[in-house]
């Protein structure tokens, strides 16, 4: 009997999802991220595409490390093809640094808009153009309606967006699927070497629809995310010892 | 299909408009004047002062003198060319191809647009009747050369209307004035006794060259027509347009939102047809109190939907303003180009940079936040960092080379870079800590310098020496100090960009 239950209640939340504009992939479709443990926070182990991911930025050495993070991720979107929309009113953002995440950055396609509130109007515009792989909307401001106008459009299209709100302090209820913040860590090298190693970021996962938030220690090496465990970063006394 | 032209002469130009303007005027001795090293000299005047014996470049004394009782006017400079322009489309219901000739004519291209009355002699009788009901006394002539139609219309007695491939009939009895040469030449002929066309045209070319410069061929081959001569049409006409007239005026959003798209469905279907699409299109209304506006689109892409052509107008027609009532619409496609095959798309997943969808996107933004807000970057061959990506508007371009991977460049690049207040214990070392916004780094790992000098053949300026630097919460910067190795010059700080 309580086994039933379960069933039904699983069921249940299947059927919520799908209502919510939350499709599972079909089989051919998944893509790997290689986000490791991060994508097992997610909803049948899949880092979502074809919604909104949010992440907050309070200062802009995180506005740098969430434009390094989502270059990451938008390397595996933009294998298939297309072109990604880049959206905001100040842009401080440097093309030809997104080489070294895996994007060529003349398939990205910026659009600088004078005014903050056409933001939005054009990241709604982008979002319902099923031609287009991905769409990065950076805004101050977001309110809930917003939020759900740009989730409306997504599900007819199926793109993803990341919105980046940058000098956010409180984050706002908004429709997004997953919230998240991207701060810069100390990097490591190998004891004993001078200089600063590769990006180092502590993800954090605020807010996840029926997934598990969480916080991760990432790298970028090698063209690819790379999971530190906590443990590698003690210092052992073998370590030690060469330091 | 043998061109024909038609030259038409205003004779009495100035005159007669001032004959329109005052009717008292027609019946007595008018002349224009214009100073002259201290006098008025006659620039021109209308038949009753010809007959009185005012010529052109008599001063404005002998002409009153002469001419008793006659108007004289100043001439202001210019006005002949506005009133040819008027003329000139005015004469646009008897031909598309008008062209201002000044200072006194207008040329028409008339191929294929006589039989419309009737013959080429009965168009040229509607033509003088016309303007000579509005007040215009003419001289019109017809050739298949625009030489020849100028010199038939000046200096022919009769034969108006050449027939096709009769110019060197028609000009051998003209004076060599009918070429349309240079004042100096005339009087050289004419002191050669050349007073007709016919007593030098059979002379071979190369002593007409010698002795009368190439001008004088080219004038008299254009005229015969062994010479091309080209028409410059008072307004190019546009080959795509469609017209709406309305049988009410029509005031409403609805209705004007209705009227738009029928006229561009029409449009859409014809250039469907021929394969092309819209890379422009200007939509013109008429008000029924005589004003007019003008939308203007452009599309990244040609364009044949009649939903995205739609799309753009009406981002735009708030700015309609009916008044009393529009009632006519004129849609205008400038600029067309062959559009591509919509099937080419099909099977390579999603589309490329240039594909419709992407194309039809950017032209809705553009509409809304203009065209230079839209930025696309590819490489270019430069190591200052500003200068490593070159903007570019064409969507369609590839890459020419690779985008440098070897040096590692922030992903937010401040622009200017800012000062910061740094301290360097050693020199050729990155700094200790600096501060910047009021804010305290310690820095604990560096790498640098990476030496990047002006690119002297761009613009003048030292060398900036750049550091990689992460300060002790794991925040990594872009550091630059400039020159210290110059003479009066200390190493000043700043901070350029972040890295992730």
């Amino acid at each position: 009997m309580d086994k039933t239950k379960q069933e039904i209640i699983d069921q249940l939340r299947q059927d919520l999802m799908a209502w919510e504009g939350f499709r599972p992939p079909s089989p051919g479709e998944r893509q790997e991220f290689g986000l490791g443990p991060i994508e097992n926070a997610f909803p049948n182990q899949t880092f979502p595409t074809g919604v909104l991911h949010e992440f907050i930025s309070s200062r802009p050495e995180f506005t740098a490390a969430i434009g390094g993070f989502i270059a990451g991720i938008m390397a595996t979107l933009l294998q298939n093809g297309g072109v990604c929309v880049w959206v905001s009113y100040t842009r401080r953002i440097y093309p030809p640094s997104l080489k070294r995440f895996g994007v060529n950055p003349d398939r990205i396609i910026f659009i600088d808009v004078t005014r903050e509130k056409d933001v939005l109007w054009v990241t709604e515009e982008a979002l319902k153009c099923s031609g287009i792989a991905a769409v990065i909307c950076e805004t101050r401001l977001l309110n809930f309606m917003d939020s759900r106008r740009l989730q409306l459009a997504i599900e007819q299209s199926q793109v993803t967006g990341f919105i980046l709100r940058k000098d956010t302090k409180q984050a706002n209820t908004t429709a997004c699927t997953a919230r998240w913040t991207v701060k810069p860590l100390r990097s490591k090298l190998r004891p004993g070497i001078p200089g600063v190693g590769h990006p180092r970021w502590q993800v954090e996962l605020l807010k996840v629809k029926n997934g598990h938030p969480g916080t991760w220690t990432m790298e970028w090496r090698n063209r690819s995310f790379l999971h530190i465990l906590p443990q590698t970063t003690i210092i052992t006394a073998d370590n030690q010892r060469y330091a | 299909m043998p061109r024909r032209f038609v030259s038409i002469w205003f004779r009495y130009l100035l005159t007669d408009r001032e004959g329109i303007r005052q009717k008292s005027l027609r019946e007595m001795p008018v002349a224009f004047t214009e100073p002259d090293h201290g006098r008025m000299l006659v620039t021109a005047m209308n038949v009753h002062a010809e007959q009185h014996g005012v010529k052109h470049g008599m001063t404005a004394a002998d002409a009153r003198v002469i001419a008793p009782g006659i108007q004289l006017f100043d001439t202001k400079p210019g006005r002949n060319i506005k009133l040819l322009k008027g003329l000139a489309e005015w004469c646009l219901r008897y031909t598309p191809l008008v062209m201002v000739d000044p200072p006194d004519g207008l040329l028409l291209d008339v191929t294929g647009c006589t039989h419309l009355k009737g013959s080429e002699q009965e168009y040229l009788k509607d033509i003088v009747a016309r303007l000579k009901a509005l007040g215009y006394t003419i001289r019109p002539g017809m050739a298949d050369t625009i030489g020849c139609a100028w010199a038939v219309a000046r200096c022919a007695e009769t034969g108006l209307i050449v027939p096709p491939g009769g110019q060197r009939n028609a000009l051998m009895p003209l004076p060599p004035v009918c070429l349309r040469l240079a004042p100096d030449l005339l009087l050289k002929l004419n002191q050669l006794g050349f007073y007709q066309v016919g007593s030098f045209i059979h002379l071979p070319k190369s002593v007409l060259k010698r002795r009368f410069g190439g001008n004088m061929i080219l004038r008299l081959y254009q005229a015969l027509g062994q010479e091309a001569e080209f028409l410059l049409p008072l307004k190019e006409p546009v080959p795509y347009t469609e017209r709406l007239a309305c049988l009410e005026p029509i005031r409403t959003r609805d209705a004007i939102e209705n009227a738009v798209h029928t006229l561009i469905d029409q449009l859409c279907k014809r250039l469907y047809g021929e394969g092309l699409g819209i890379r422009s299109a200007v939509l013109t209304y008429c008000r029924i109190d005589g004003k007019s506006g003008q939308l203007t689109i452009g599309t990244n892409h040609p364009s044949q939907r009649t939903e995205h052509i739609f799309k753009l107008f009406e981002l735009q027609l708030d700015q309609v303003a009916p008044g009393l009532g529009i009632e006519l619409f004129i849609l205008d496609a400038p600029k067309t180009e062959p559009a591509s095959d919509k099937q080419s798309h099909l099977w390579n997943g999603k589309p490329a940079a240039d594909s419709e969808q992407v194309a039809e996107l950017l032209d809705n933004i553009a509409a809304r936040v203009g065209t230079g807000k839209i930025n696309r970057y590819l490489p270019d061959e430069h190591h200052w960092p500003e200068r490593a990506a070159a903007p570019t508007a064409d969507l369609s371009k590839t890459p020419e080379s690779e985008w440098n991977e070897d040096c590692i460049r922030p992903v937010q690049l401040l622009k200017p870079p800012e000062p910061i207040e740094a301290m360097a214990l050693t020199p050729d070392y990155a700094p200790r800590q600096f501060v910047y916004r009021n804010e305290r780094h310690i820095i604990v790992n560096a790498d640098g310098p990476e030496r990047i000098s002006h690119e002297w053949w761009e613009e003048d300026g030292g060398y900036r020496d750049y550091y990689v630097a992460e300060d002790e919460e794991g925040m990594r910067y872009w550091l630059f100090g400039t020159p210290a190795d110059l003479p009066g010059q200390t190493r000043r700080w700043f901070i350029h960009g972040y890295f992730p």
